[in-house]
This record gives structure tokens, sequence and C-alpha cells, in this order.
């Protein structure tokens, strides 16, 4: 079952285009991984799934119902409805600095009523003991590590009950004995089956988590298939020009 | 100098002071929102609104106070037609003075407190399915808030010796008193009783704030 389609989506800042026409498919319980050299528009073309960025024309539909069909947009409340299917997790993380993590993951569902306060309060609990940090419940975000501050921003995300979780390299700004954790929590939710969407320069997450993977170049998909074919036999020679340079 | 002698000299100059208090507290509590809101308007899309704004904190901020002043209580009830009815009492058209020019200070520091925040905040906000409203009053306003604390509380303790201008539109205040007694008693104790009180008064303002500041600090 297809959740989140992108069909021929283009768009540009000013004059330089960043989405060339880009077209993918993404069905319940893929775990997508999009790579791809800096600057190439994964985060765009990410950004864009949950309207973070308006497209200029194309369509995505998200569970069947167009988010943007030919570049004209749903209505406010069907698009707050659509958003509201997704989560994602930033390469800065951010998270809310006032507040505490346990309030970092409260506020959202409180805010949108998705339960009484207690039973918001046991899913906070239930998360953060998930992802490791139940004791850090009334730590505020500047006292963690890097590590923990995308673990919570995880469980932040997961309060919504999302169908599909967005990760924005997810890793980058951690050191790497700190990135093991992070996906670590990537690779258990794998398991459970959640819908993800990983940009990332973790070739080895992409290799062995990921069941399918996107290479992206200059604004288009140069190419996409199962992960192991993809990193052993690249059919394009600017997949094997990039893999060459980021594997080891 | 006897003590009976300053307590008579208090008595009068205390009673000003709690008009300096009285317009302190009607100026800072109109023109901190009212400079939320002209910070508002200024980062509005709606281009004449943001015009205006931007206008308005400029020219606030670019003339004396004093000459503000001078324009709401004597200038005003001189203007042809409408003059008449712009003849407002010493002590409101001050008042209305300082929120005018203060609320423009508030809202170069909100200024700078909103643009101290990352955009990663309202994308945080956006994607966890929080509204406009939302967004500002439980992530946005607090975070500012706390950046501009600082900048508030100068303001504020300049706030509290600007009421001195009082003086120059006869509105009988503080230092008022304290110049009628020297005059009349050829000292100059009154003008060290009125040092003092106005130092007491930015004293208790400053632990004030520190303890607002201690309040909204986080990690
Ligand atoms: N808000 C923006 N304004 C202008 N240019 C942008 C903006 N965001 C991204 N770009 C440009 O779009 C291109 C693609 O960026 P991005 O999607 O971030 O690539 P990637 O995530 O693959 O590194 C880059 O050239 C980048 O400079
Ligand atoms: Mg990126």
């Amino acid at each position: 079952m297809t959740v989140i389609s992108v069909v021929d989506v283009k768009k540009s800042f000013g004059k330089t285009e960043v989405l060339k026409g880009i077209s993918l498919n993404i069905k319940k319980n893929e775990v997508v991984s999009i790579i791809g050299p800096s600057g190439s528009g994964k985060s765009t073309l990410l950004r864009s799934m949950i309207k973070l960025e308006e497209i200029n024309s194309g369509s995505i539909i998200i569970d069947g119902e167009a988010l943007v069909e030919n570049g004209k947009y749903a209505k406010p409340q069907n698009v707050k409805n659509m958003i509201a299917k997704m989560g994602m997790v930033f390469q800065h993380f951010n998270l809310f600095p006032h507040l505490t993590v346990r309030e970092n993951l409260e506020i959202a569902p409180n805010m949108a009523k998705m339960g009484t306060k207690a039973e918001i309060r046991q899913r906070s609990e239930a998360l953060l003991a998930k992802v490791g940090l139940r004791d850090w419940m009334d730590a505020f975000p500047g006292n963690l590590s890097g590590g923990q501050k995308q673990r919570v921003a995880i469980a932040r995300a997961l309060m919504m009950e999302p169908e599909i979780l967005l990760f924005d390299e997810p890793t980058s700004a951690l050191d790497p004995e700190l990135t093991v954790e992070v996906l670590q929590v990537m690779k258990e939710l794998a398991k459970e089956k959640m819908t993800m969407i990983v940009v990332t320069h973790e070739m080895g997450f992409a290799k062995e988590v990921s069941t399918k993977s996107i290479f992206m170049d200059q604004g288009e998909v140069v190419e996409e298939g199962k992960p192991d074919q993809l990193f052993t036999s690249p059919q394009h020679e600017r997949t094997k020009a990039f893999l060459k340079r980021n594997l080891k | 100098m006897s003590l009976d002698y300053i307590m008579t000299l208090l008595k009068p100059m205390l009673e000003g002071a709690q008009i300096t208090v009285l317009l302190f507290i009607i100026a800072i509590i109109a023109s901190i929102p009212l400079g939320f809101l002209l910070t508002l308007a200024a980062r509005s899309k709606i281009k004449p609104l943001s015009w205006f704004a931007h206008t308005y904190i400029y020219v606030m901020r670019g003339t004396p106070l004093l000459l503000q002043l001078l324009f709401i209580c004597f200038g005003l009830p001189m203007l042809p037609v409408v003059g008449e009815y712009l003849v407002l009492d010493r002590f409101v058209a001050a008042a209305l003075g300082f929120i005018l020019n203060y609320a423009a200070y508030f809202a170069e520091i909100f200024r700078g407190g909103l643009i101290s925040i990352d955009k990663g905040q309202y994308e945080a906000a956006h994607v966890l399915g929080l509204n406009r409203w939302q967004t500002m009053t439980r992530i946005i306003i607090p975070q500012m808030i706390r950046v501009a604390l600082p900048a508030i509380a100068n303001e504020s303790i300049t706030l509290v010796k600007d009421t001195a201008l009082l003086y120059a539109v006869a509105v009988p205040e503080l230092l008022h008193f304290a110049q009628t007694a020297v005059n009349r008693d050829f000292t100059i104790m009154p003008f060290f009783l009125a040092g003092i009180i106005y130092l007491l008064m930015t004293l208790v303002l400053s632990f004030i704030f520190k303890w607002i500041e201690r309040r909204f600090r986080y990690a």
C-alpha cells in the first residue's frame, strides 16, 4: 500500500531549480534511505512532503489524499490532517529549550487534546523509557548530549502517533560514538515496521536497515532500488562515483 | 540639620514619588504590550502596516522624549480646529507621551529577541501540528522574553529616571518638590534626598528583574 507518492515535483528557490521533476512512491512499512551529495535537494524534497517548503508544481499524495495536486494545495484543515500523519526529526534536533524533556513530549499532544493529561503523561513516560531516557524527564534539553537530544526528538515525534516518520540527517550533527545510540533507536522502529524516510550520510545504516535506497543528484532521482543492489551494482555513473567517494 | 527638618522635606517628596511610581507603572504596563504589537506590525507581510510601524519606531527613537512630551502637553492644543479637544490633563498627557515613546523602545528590544530565535523552533512547532497562536504563545514568546529580559530591565530603569521629565511639563513629582525646597531653604539637602529615593526605586526594580530573570532561566 502506497502511503506517499510524489509526482513530478518541481521546486525553485529564486532562479535555481532545486527539484527538477521528482517522482517516487513510498509504501507502508518501508524504510527508505535517500542518499546523495550535499546540495542535491534531499532536504528540500523531505521538507516538501510535510509542507515546510511549498513546491511550484507537481503533486504529493499522502495516504491517497492530495496534499498538493498539480501545484495546488489542499484546504488548510485538510493540510493539517495530512501533516498530522507524519512526524519529522531534524538534524539539529530543534527541541524547545525552555521546556523540560517531558514538556517537549507533551506540549503538542496536549494542545491537540489527544487524550487526558494523565494518558499523555503515561505515554510520554513510556516513550522516554523506550529511548532510554526515563531518568531525564525533568531535565532541560540544554543539559543533554547530542545523542540524548536526538532520542528525545524521536520520542517527541512518536507522541503524535505518526504513520510516517521523516528524518533529515538525524546523526550528522553527532559525534560517532553518539550516532550509534540514535541509529539503535531507529533500527528498533524499523523492526516495529514504522514507515520511515531517512535522508542520511550513514551508508552502513542505509545498507543494513533500509528496504529501499534512493540516490539523488542535482535535483533528480538518479537511481533507486534495493540497497544491496544499489550499493553493490549501481547502474549509473553518477551513483558509482558517489558511492566510490562515500563507501569505505 | 535636624531629623525634623528632613521629615518635613520628605513628606511632600514622598508624595511626589507616588506620582513617579504611578507614572512608571502605567507606562510600563501599557508600553510593553503596545511595543510587542508594534514588533508584530513591523514584521507583518501587510506592507503599509509594516511601513507604519517602522516609521513610528524610527521617529519615536530618533527625537527627544522631552520634545514629544512638550508636543503632547503644549503643542496638540495649538493645532487648528481639533486643538481645543486635545487639551488633556497634564498627567494624562505625560503618561500618554511616555507610553508612546517607550513602546517604540520595547518594540526594538522585542524585535531583537524574535530575530534571535532559530527558525528550527517554528519548523518543529509546524511538524508537531501547533497552530500559529500556539506556536507564538507557547514556543516563541517565552524564549523571546528570556532573551529580551536584560534589555527590558535596563529600559525600565531608564524609565524610572526619565519620569523626572515630568518636571518640565509641570506635573508635581518628586523632583519638583525637591527643587521647591532647595529654592526655599537654600540647602542642597533635598537634592540628596531625591537622589536617594531614585536610587531606592531603581534598586527595588533591579531586584524584581533579577527575580524574574531567575524564573525564566533554563539550562
Ligand atoms: N531556503 C532556501 N533558500 C535558497 N536556497 C535554498 C534554500 N534551501 C535550500 N536551498 C538550496 O537548494 C539546494 C538544495 O538544498 P538541499 O535540499 O538542502 O540539499 P541537500 O539536503 O541534498 O544537501 C542547495 O543548492 C541549497 O543551497
Ligand atoms: Mg540536507
